[in-house]
């Protein structure tokens, strides 16, 4: 065979939720560490596909990165098909915090952008003790509404393509082409209502001011990164999450916006690259 | 409504005139009648709505995806669906080659207090993209001698 087969491998894991089995789709390359990584609102796992492929960051850490229960290949629960999807900070942090136990990892660090970015501040201050470290891609305690997400599930509105729409503008345009295309394509392919159940959790559930001041890194360090393109989750909402946690640190990435790890692999490789070296060299202290 | 002949770009992150933006807004429909492949985007597409520059407006008449009809506004009893208007710098920070980060995109103008979009927004949620590529098309044709 000649063909060039990808080594990253694909399977799924049934996961108990809230007392109901779920089947999680989940990838996986790489051996060492464990890293969760969480996909954004509306969209699924194949946005890690480059850091799943990486040669180097997979020498050393076990990345995983799985599609949310109603993402991308892990359907709905057998429960949840006719019903309104919503996704809350007690449901996302027991998903999370499950398909962990699954797989038996042993003190992962979890990696999630976005809403994932979100959850990743709800881990550090309500369960820091179970994770390595924690990593928030365009995170912060909160951000002002820029659009009524009514309009994101509506049958006189094609919703994949609005949910692309919407967040086209979210992408830096520094990206290769290529790269933003596939970033919209997967929020053109999203379940119906499932983007804005998603942001439910980002705007109505999940507002974390005045709870992140009793993060403790010492317990697990916490790393914020946002892109200087993202309006949604901007520079200034991080750096402001990051000034009221002791010892957070927050760093602002040149030329990427809000899907740093799809919208342009390489730039954002050059951001993430010394973060999970530093992770790697507090393992070994 | 004034339109400055004059230089401008003390609080924009370009340098422009109104006078360039309002040309360059003018020609959107000569641009989009040249690229097929958008109008298809809107060719379930027909209305009437008002965009442009703040200082100078445009009734805009679409058909089938193409611009039909482009007249400076007022006009009298003129009605729209809708309308998106933007401060000339906005226009001209938009239109760069590389937009500077928060003005790159029609919402991230609308956040940040630089256009408005008000009416029956429908029709432009409907054809978000299809709105944002056909407003972009300056930058296209190198909009500030950039091609």
């Amino acid at each position: 065979m000649t063909a060039f087969i990808e080594p990253i491998v694909g399977r799924y894991v049934h996961v108990e939720i809230d007392g109901e089995v779920n089947r999680i789709y989940f990838e996986e390359n790489g051996s060492g560490i464990p890293l969760v990584c969480l996909h954004t609102a509306g969209s699924d796992a194949r946005q890690w596909r480059h850091l799943l492929a990486d040669e180097e960051f997979t020498k050393h850490f076990r990345v995983i990165a799985f599609d949310m229960p109603w993402h991308g290949k892990s359907n709905p629960p057998d429960s949840g098909y006719g019903t309104e999807y919503r996704l809350t900070t007690a449901s996302y942090t027991a998903t999370i915090r499950a398909f962990c136990k699954a797989l038996d990892l042993d003190k992962p660090v979890v990696m999630g952008c976005s809403i994932g970015g979100r959850i990743v501040l709800n881990l550090a201050i309500d369960h820091a003790k179970e994770f390595r470290a924690l990593i928030g891609l365009e995170a912060a305690d909160f951000q002002q509404p820029w659009y009524d997400t009514a309009w994101l599930n509506r049958p006189d509105v094609h919703g994949g393509e609005v949910c692309a729409a919407l967040v086209s503008g979210l992408i830096a345009p520094q990206g290769p082409q290529v790269a933003r295309d596939e970033t919209l394509w997967g929020y053109k392919q999203g379940g119906p209502g499932i983007f804005k159940g998603d942001l439910y959790f980002y705007r109505v559930d999940g507002d974390l001011r005045g709870r992140t001041a009793s993060i403790d890194v010492r317990d697990c360090p916490l790393y914020l990164l946002t892109g200087e393109y993202d309006f949604s989750c901007t520079p200034e909402d991080t750096l402001r999450t990051a000034a009221g946690i002791a010892g957070a640190e927050a760093t602002v990435m040149e030329a990427l916006g809000h899907f740093p790890m799809s919208e342009n692999p390489a730039q954002f490789r050059r951001y993430i690259a010394p973060v999970l070296d530093d992770i790697r060299a507090r393992n070994k202290a | 409504m004034s339109a400055s002949a004059e230089p401008r770009g003390k609080e924009s992150p370009v340098t422009f005139t109104d006078a360039a933006v309002i040309e360059a807004f003018k020609r959107i429909p000569e641009w989009l009648s040249r690229d097929a492949a958008l109008v298809a985007r809107g060719r379930l597409l027909d209305l009437d709505c008002l965009l442009g520059p703040t200082v100078q407006p445009f009734h805009v008449t679409i058909r089938a995806g193409a611009i039909v009809d482009m007249t400076p506004a007022p006009v009298l009893m003129r009605s729209s669906r809708f309308s998106y208007l933007a401060s000339p710098q906005a226009w001209a920070a938009y239109w760069q080659p590389m937009p500077p980060a928060g003005w790159h995109d029609l919402l991230s103008l609308t956040k940040r207090g630089e256009a408005t979009l008000s009416g029956d927004l429908h029709p432009f949620i409907a054809h978000l993209q299809y709105f944002k590529d056909v407003l972009a098309l300056p930058r296209r044709q190198g909009f500030g001698g950039a091609a």
